[in-house]
């Protein structure tokens, strides 16, 4: 699971205007601890995704910082209203400074 | 994996469901398994000569979370596995130049069910073949590839991808071609001999005390329905020889190797003990 980390998410399709939807978001990454050594006994260097938010139409909708505990492949379920028609942002935040975005539209009827 | 549940209604829901779960503790639960909505068959009325009257699923013996986990492939972290099986499964290795796709074309319509019947006898090297051998054996002589190492994670991933083709499917293996009857005999043998210091067989936890407590581990049946699995202990996928090792190992007996005679022989064995079951790769177990 080394490879680039792959967001997923999953945000319905359409709603109704103030409708609570649950929103679902996925990605792969190793989630180091940085408290494990390799088989020389030398420390693995921390390597987490420490951040993640979601916006909607700039608005923040939900946002928490991350410590090492949490195991790989992190899993977020939230929800939230929706208003009006939009697009969601979902950004993971490295401990190496790459960014990881994904973006759901929503059509509000 | 992490679930952060901020809605209060599906939170007091998930609190309700463990509780029931606790109570009810050893037995299986008596629950039905739709991954997405297609239904999957987690009991079956077991074949001719098999010890239980009826086989059962691991996925039956897990937490509520982790059967939800399961229950939706977005959630299922197996997932990624799969995605990543279906990009080696388009790319060209080894000295002539193809890929599986290139003889195989799309896997949803070549490989649907295939995985479901292995392990099969091969004429040639006069052994049953499992999925990772068959693939191994596919790239060295028709695509001029090295083989995989054991539990290389190309070698896992696409197993897995190959094996979720048949998601659904019922487990079949067929014990008429070749050796294959001389093999479940053997596999036989192994699954009932007493092994390593703590002095025990397959058999002793997954037959003799199925659905009680090792500690704090729930015993199933040891069906292999699911495999590879994503396991998270481990946070990744396990294959089913790793698992093999692993049970051995723990009865502190020395592990054969992987897709060693002994091992190939207790896969054809036990795959059979699972017959009927829908295979679930990639399966969620804790």
């Amino acid at each position: 699971m080394a490879a680039t980390p792959k967001p997923r998410v999953k945000v319905p399709k359409s709603a109704k205007a103030g409708e609570v939807i649950v929103l679902k978001t996925l990605i792969s990454h190793e989630m180091e601890s940085g408290q494990r050594k390799d088989k020389e006994g030398k420390t693995i260097p921390r390597k987490i995704i420490n951040k993640f938010s979601c916006e909607f139409n700039g608005q923040p909708v939900f946002s928490c910082d991350i410590d090492p505990a949490i195991s790989a492949n992190p899993y977020f379920e939230f929800s939230a209203k929706v208003p009006e028609s939009g697009t969601f942002k979902f950004t993971w935040v490295d401990d190496d400074g790459s960014i990881y975005t994904d973006e759901q539209k929503i059509d509000v009827n | 994996m992490e679930r952060l549940k901020l809605l209060t209604g599906t939170a007091v829901c998930v609190v309700l469901t463990g509780l029931a779960i606790a109570t009810a503790m050893a037995d299986p639960v008596d629950d039905t398994l739709e991954i997405d909505g297609v239904p999957m068959i987690t009991k079956a009325p077991a074949p001719e000569g098999h010890p239980f009257k009826e086989v059962l699923s691991g996925w039956l013996f897990r937490e509520a979370e982790t059967r939800a986990t399961e229950a939706e492939s977005f959630a299922n972290p197996g997932m990624f596995a799969v995605e990543r099986g279906a990009e080696i499964w388009g790319t060209v290795e080894g000295s002539m130049g193809k890929s599986c796709a290139s003889c195989h074309n799309d896997a949803a319509e070549s490989m649907k069910g295939v995985g479901a019947s292995y392990p099969k006898w091969d004429a040639k090297s006069k052994k049953p073949l499992n999925v990772e051998l068959q693939i191994d054996k596919c790239r060295v002589e028709n695509m001029g590839a090295e083989p995989y190492k054991f539990d290389d994670a190309d070698q896992i991933a696409l197993t897995t991808y190959i094996k979720h083709q048949s998601l659904g499917t019922p487990v079949k293996v067929d014990l008429s071609q070749g050796d294959m009857q001389t093999w479940w005999d053997k596999g036989k043998e192994v699954y009932y001999t007493r092994t390593g210091q703590l002095n025990f067989a397959c058999a002793s936890c997954h037959e003799g005390a199925m659905g009680k407590y090792i500690r704090a581990d729930h015993l199933s049946q040891g069906q292999v329905n699911g495999f590879p699995t994503y396991r998270f202990n481990t946070a990744g996928m396990v294959s089913l020889h790793n698992r093999f090792r692993g049970c051995i190992r723990d009865t502190r007996a020395e592990m054969p190797k992987a897709f060693s005679d002994e091992l190939m022989a207790l896969e054809v064995y036990v795959t059979w003990r699972g017959t009927g079951l829908s295979v679930e790769t990639p399966s969620v177990r804790q």
